[in-house]
């Protein structure tokens, strides 16, 4: 049965590194839903969080290709344990007349902030999880989104559960 | 050579200081614009000799045919751009069948990177999905430590091709010299020593199987675990298989030994493995030549033991019920010493009756053919130049329906002397392979059997072997077809034949002594013997022989698993 995972990983932050990941993605036929990477504190390392469709024997497979993968240091299936998923959504929605107040409301109930306004439109940053971030799509007229961009989800385990190096 | 360190060095002689601090004997390259100061540096050195090839996939295959047959890691040259794309099939090769090379290459100076400039390919983006590794250099104060680093990842855990792509201004610039002894790498550290929980219950299940059956790969012979393996066979008194990449790891003339097993496998082979209660595979992978169609693989219950480097080897196509991670001489020597520690034997009882069966398996004799045909028969080549060569040469093949002729009767008795392209599949290897070989070993027997449609692919070679006087002896079975291509239009496509005749081929026999070689032409079945003897013989031991041997056009290659078959749905002789 194909289920969601997210796959954290820590790697070597050099040149080249995230097409390594990419390339085995496609080269082997894994589904990538949302990929993000950026630096650690340590700016040597790389932290990367991977969202993918696929049975056990799939997700087994890819965690250890990528654990193969020579610039690959820690590589974790957060989905096996408690863990934290939050997502960036910026929304740029067509805001006029009875509307605005409207789009604030509903805003305001999933905690979003509104961060750019003009005479029609806001800009609204909200964050969660995915299906949070489509719940909220969902309860927008979807006629008045312009725009919408996601970060892709970032996750960490619950409490002492973590990926270091 | 205290000496040297410390001194300021250019990256071209820092590149070939750590090639002579690796002990490499041979560099298989061809020059070119961006790597002319490191070629200049080889001139300056007689630490390592360079081969120059005729095309640089050729110099690659060379590396890959050196590293297989002495266990040590391969070395190529090459230039930027084309350089690069030539040698992508050798190190796709080389990839597919974990075979430890380093490539270097050359790259256009830093700052032209990515202006298009000439001779510019992205060679990091290229090579990524057929490399283990691959490092672009763009400061010379790293390629030290990055050449240590290319050797130490191609050689060890499961081996494989490490690329280094040197830009021309990092072989001009200069930086204190020092090749360390050893480089450490948190990101890598591959899995020596097996689970010693996992390895007990291993042992424990080969104890009580009534049916078992060992499946020997190419892990083995890259593992240099032959002596284990043959160790653990006797002692156990079980049947094995070697796959393609695995001929030589277990002796093919004892008689515990069922022969190659997979789609051109033998009956006896494939019938134990799809009937076996216990399956221990060793440094093998279940690939899709090798067990065919994996559901009908799992119709029989067995329970399977995988020893594998690679851990994504693991219940990748067949799930297994103990996995073990490790290099395979270390698990078979604890395997071996638990089994000697343990108070069960193996079940006498049940081991003769498998055996039994086995044997009747074995006496369709499965490989038999038309000894008494007028035309000669690729089998009987094969099977004779087995005779001729004392079953010690090492044989390299091109790929087709010669490469299975040869894995099927030419009987290895040791490890590395079968050098073959089984994973990628690439025709025109045979000749480099061949190359390779000799120069790692002047003093042996090397053979290229191969067809006349893949010598065609590197035959620029003959040209290198004049050069440096390489004496192999080239057995071409020319059937004037693109043989497996031939058999499945005859099978699968209602033998039409498209596009797999060779037409206009050329006179062997002339095109080998234009290069101041030995040519023979062989016709008919009764100068076979005698043809090989002569190109084996001291009279031309010195000379490279190129043998044509003209057989028969219709011959298919038996036993075949069709495509998505079964293992124990084989297509035998007979049955046509």
């Amino acid at each position: 049965m194909s289920r969601r995972h997210i796959i954290s990983l820590l790697m070597e932050n050099e040149a080249g590194a995230l097409s390594r990941v990419a390339g085995l993605f496609s080269a082997r036929a894994y589904n990538i839903e949302s990929l993000t990477v950026a630096p650690t504190e340590d700016a040597t390392l790389s932290r990367m969080t991977i969202v993918t469709v696929g049975s056990e024997d799939i997700i087994e497979q890819i965690t250890k290709q990528l654990n193969k993968l020579v610039d690959v240091i820690k590589v974790m299936d957060l989905t096996e344990g408690s863990h934290i998923e939050r997502e960036l959504m910026l929304v740029k929605l067509r805001a006029v007349g009875a509307d605005r107040e409207e789009i604030k409301r509903t805003a305001d109930i999933f905690r979003g902030n509104i961060i750019d306004v003009t005479e029609s439109t806001y800009t609204i940053e909200l964050t969660g999880a995915g299906s949070k971030l489509d719940a909220f799509l969902e309860a927008i007229d979807s006629a008045s989104i312009i725009e919408t961009v996601r970060t892709g989800a970032s996750g960490i385990g619950r409490g002492e559960r973590s990926l270091k190096v | 050579m205290i000496f040297y360190q410390f001194m300021e060095a250019t990256g071209a002689e820092i590149v070939v200081r750590c090639l002579a601090e690796e002990g490499v004997e041979f560099v298989f390259g061809y020059p070119g614009g961006a790597v002319l100061n490191i070629y200049d540096e080889i001139f300056k050195q007689n630490k390592f000799k360079h081969v120059l090839v005729r095309h640089e996939q050729a110099a690659v295959h060379a590396a890959d045919a050196y590293a297989r047959s002495t266990g040590r890691v391969g070395v190529a040259l090459v230039t930027s751009g084309p350089g690069v794309t030539n040698a992508v099939t050798g190190i796709a090769t080389a990839y597919m069948d974990s075979i430890p090379i380093v490539v270097v290459t050359g790259q256009v100076p830093t700052p032209a990177i990515g202006l298009d400039a000439f001779q510019e390919v992205d060679t990091v983006g290229i090579t990524r999905p057929c490399v283990k590794h691959n490092f672009l250099v763009k400061d010379v104060k790293d390629l030290a430590a990055t050449m240590k680093k290319a050797f130490i990842i191609a050689a060890t855990g499961r081996p494989g091709p490490v690329v280094v792509d040197v830009p021309k201004d990092v072989t001009y610039h200069t930086t204190d010299f020092e090749y360390p002894a050893t480089v450490e790498m948190r990101s890598y550290s591959p899995v020596v020593k097996g689970h010693s929980g996992q390895m007990k219950r291993a042992v424990q299940m080969l104890l009580e199987a009534k049916r078992p059956m060992i499946y020997a790969g190419g892990g083995v012979v890259l593992g240099d675990a032959s002596e284990q393996l043959a160790e653990l066979t006797r002692l156990l008194g079980f049947p094995v298989t070697n796959t393609l990449m695995g001929l030589g790891g277990y002796p093919a003339t004892d008689r515990q030994n069922l022969g190659m097993l997979g789609m051109h496998g033998t009956y006896e082979a494939n019938m134990a493995m799809q009937h076996s209660d216990v399956l221990l595979a060793v440094g093998a992978r279940f690939d899709d030549r090798v067990i065919g169609n994996p559901a009908h693989f799992a119709r029989e219950q067995r329970r399977i033991i995988h020893i594998d480097v690679d851990p994504s080897s693991i219940s990748k196509r067949v799930k297994v019920d103990v996995p073990i991670v490790g290099d395979v001489k270390n698990v078979l020597t604890d395997m071996l010493a638990l089994l000697k520690q343990a108070k069960e034997k193996p079940d006498a009882a049940a081991l003769n009756a498998w055996w039994t069966q086995i044997e009747l398996w074995r006496s369709k004799n499965c490989l038999k053919y038309n000894r008494s045909s007028p035309i000669i028969k690729p089998q009987y080549v094969v099977e004779k130049l087995w005779e001729v060569t004392k079953g010690d040469a090492f044989v390299t093949s091109d790929v087709g329906q010669h490469q299975m002729w040869a894995a099927q009767y030419y009987k290895f008795d040791k490890p590395r002397r079968w050098i073959n392209s089984g994973g990628l599949g690439t025709m025109g290897v045979g000749l480099p392979y061949a190359m390779g070989v000799q120069l790692a070993f002047p003093d042996a027997q090397v053979a290229c059997i191969t067809g006349e449609s893949s010598i065609q692919m590197n035959i620029q070679e003959l040209s290198t072997c004049k050069q440096y006087r390489i004496p192999v002896k080239v057995i071409t079975l020319n059937n004037r077809y693109m043989g497996m291509v031939r058999q499945w239009q005859e099978f699968f496509y209602g033998s039409r034949y498209a596009e797999s005749y060779m037409e206009s081929l050329p006179d062997f026999v002339k095109l080998a002594e234009s290069y101041g070689h030995v040519g023979m032409r062989i016709d008919k079945p009764e100068d076979v013997e005698a043809a090989l003897k002569e190109a084996f013989s001291p009279a031309l031991r010195e000379r490279m022989v190129f043998m044509d041997f003209q057989t028969d056009q219709t011959e298919n290659v038996f036993p075949m698993v069709e495509g998505g078959k079964g293992l124990s749905e084989m297509i035998l002789a007979e049955e046509l």
